[in-house]
């Protein structure tokens, strides 16, 4: 019994999004094609245990899907809830072509999809989880901080509109495609910033998204870059201590997964040489950090070439205050200090903890302990993380009293 | 499947335009009609007389309310339609893109047909 829900388990965690991707395809209705994939995976845990697990797990989910959803097309119900009928009937015929022993893989169509310039950007990254991944409503909702009946809605009303408005589930031709893959990996990377540190499972499906684009895309540079950035800092989430908030030089580098930094390493291999856009330069920094496990050093010059070329491409006030750390460290806690000046006037700065953690930490350095001890106290209050935040007032609390 | 594109732009005098304007605007009008002719796609397309020679009806108080003007009075109006017939929103907003009103500082509305009417019968999009 147990061995039959875990290749269930199996199946669902590596078939969901290609399943729905092939069922939604035809109609354009990602939520037909949920419900019916939910039940061929609710008739498989009843029907597998008796008459054995089929050879081929993915063929018979899509055609049990599939007759299920050709039912429902077919149901008085659907008739009465369509204007008039006979197009939905036409609509599902498509699927009929695909032999469910050789199932393509059309996933990226459906990423490209939830990530068309026509659905809200808010919404691209909590459809990417759940119509590629399979991750329930409520859990998304979690993640954004909203209450699962509005998450829900904002769903639903996003999947009634790809297929209402016949948003196409095909990958353009190469010329437009470059120009809608900035959206994807921008709503990928949206997945992989909303987990951070307080939701490490988040972080493995952004990773797992990743990795699935980049391999979908085979040559993107930018995509193994993204795949390598969100790898790379995996490796690192198993160096956190659950008590206390470390700071990234203050880790443990035995504490890092080995596994996951050689795996991340390949992929940026994989993103090859040339011009280095936003998410390979962010991965190489992840790499440079992770490369003090070999080296026991932090290569702080490297770090500060890859922040500098990191803002000509993609300039953010992440990074300029994390180069603002960098040339603390590199010339003095006064150069560092000048990078964070222009910084200052910026309204972004001012609701922005890190620009407030870093300026802490360099005045600190400088040996101006009053002002360090206000930066940290605002710091602590934009702080989200409750083990940041103490951590910020220990730092505080050790400044020389002056 | 159909799409209907509702052209919006601010609406600005034949005098304040100048003949050559509106003539571009009109070779330009042309030959986009033209285009979505020739690539098979067009099904209907009208321009739009200014919104100073619209009238509105609605129902008011039991007594239908007729009043001179537009529905909305906003800086843009509703100038003209194309209805076009395309496989997808893609290939809609692709035309959409290309409609002259957008180089005018107008906007286009791509919105897709529910039911239209035909032979004696509503008829489905598809």
């Amino acid at each position: 019994m147990s061995g039959v829900a875990e290749t269930a388990e199996r199946a669902a965690r590596a078939s969901y999004g290609r399943l729905v991707a092939l069922l939604a395809a035809a109609s354009g209705d990602l939520v037909l094609a949920e419900d019916a994939l939910a039940a061929a995976f609710e008739q498989a845990l009843t029907t597998w245990p008796r008459s054995g697990v089929p050879g081929n797990p993915e063929g018979w989910l899509l055609t049990v899907a599939r007759n299920r959803q050709r039912d429902v097309f077919r149901s008085a119900a659907h008739r009465r809830a369509a204007p008039l009928d006979e197009a939905a009937e036409v609509a599902v015929s498509p699927l009929d072509e695909i032999d469910p022993d050789a199932v393509p893989d059309r996933r990226l169509a459906l990423l490209l999809v939830c990530a068309h310039p026509a659905i809200d950007p808010a919404v691209r990254t909590p459809l990417m989880l759940q119509v590629v991944l399979g991750v329930d409503a409520a859990r998304i909702a979690r993640a954004f901080a909203l209450p699962p009946a509005t998450m829900a809605q904002r769903l639903v009303r996003a999947k009634r509109r790809i297929r209402d408005a016949r948003i196409p589930f095909a990958v353009p031709a190469r010329a437009d495609l470059a120009g809608r893959l900035p959206a994807v990996l921008e709503a990928v990377y949206g997945c992989y910033a909303l987990g951070g540190p307080d939701d490490p499972d988040l972080v493995g499906e952004a990773r797992y998204l990743a990795v699935t684009l980049a391999a979908l895309l085979e040559t993107e540079p930018e995509a193994w870059g993204l795949a390598a950035l969100v790898t790379l800092a995996s490796a690192r989430a198993a160096g956190r201590d659950d008590r206390r908030y470390l700071p990234l030089d203050r880790q443990d580098p035995r504490s890092w997964d080995a596994a996951l930094i050689a795996e991340g390493e390949s992929y940026l291999r994989r993103a090859g040489p040339g011009p280095a856009g936003r998410f390979r330069l962010e991965a190489a920094v992840q790499a440079v950090h992770c490369d003090r496990a070999r080296t026991g050093v932090t290569d702080w010059t490297a770090l500060r070439t890859l922040y500098r070329a990191l803002l000509l491409v993609a300039p953010s006030l992440g990074a300029r205050t994390a180069l603002a750390g960098v040339v603390g460290r590199l010339d003095g806690a006064q150069a560092g200090l000048a990078e964070l000046d222009p910084l200052a006037a910026a309204p972004a700065a001012s609701g922005f903890q890190p620009y407030w953690a870093v300026r802490a930490h360099l005045l600190a350095a400088a040996g101006r302990p009053a002002e360090a001890a206000d930066a940290y106290a605002r710091a602590a209050t934009l702080a989200d993380d409750g083990q940041v935040r103490a951590y910020l007032l220990e730092r505080r609390a050790a400044l020389p009293s002056g | 499947m159909r799409y209907t594109l509702l052209m919006h732009y601010p609406e600005a005098s034949a005098e304040s335009l100048g003949a050559e304007v509106i003539e571009a605007g009109q070779r330009a009008m042309t030959s986009y009609a033209a285009a979505l002719d020739a690539a098979g796609v067009l099904l209907a397309a009208e321009v739009l007389q200014p919104s100073a020679s619209t009238t509105t009806v609605r129902l008011v108080d039991g007594g239908l309310q007729i009043q001179d003007g537009p529905f909305a009075d906003t800086k843009e109006q509703l100038a003209g339609t194309f209805v076009i017939e395309v496989p997808d929103l893609d290939v809609a907003l692709e035309w959409a893109g290309k409609v002259p009103a957008v180089s005018w500082g107008g906007a286009v509305e791509v919105r897709p047909g529910a039911v239209h009417y035909a032979d004696g019968a509503w008829r489905p999009n598809a």
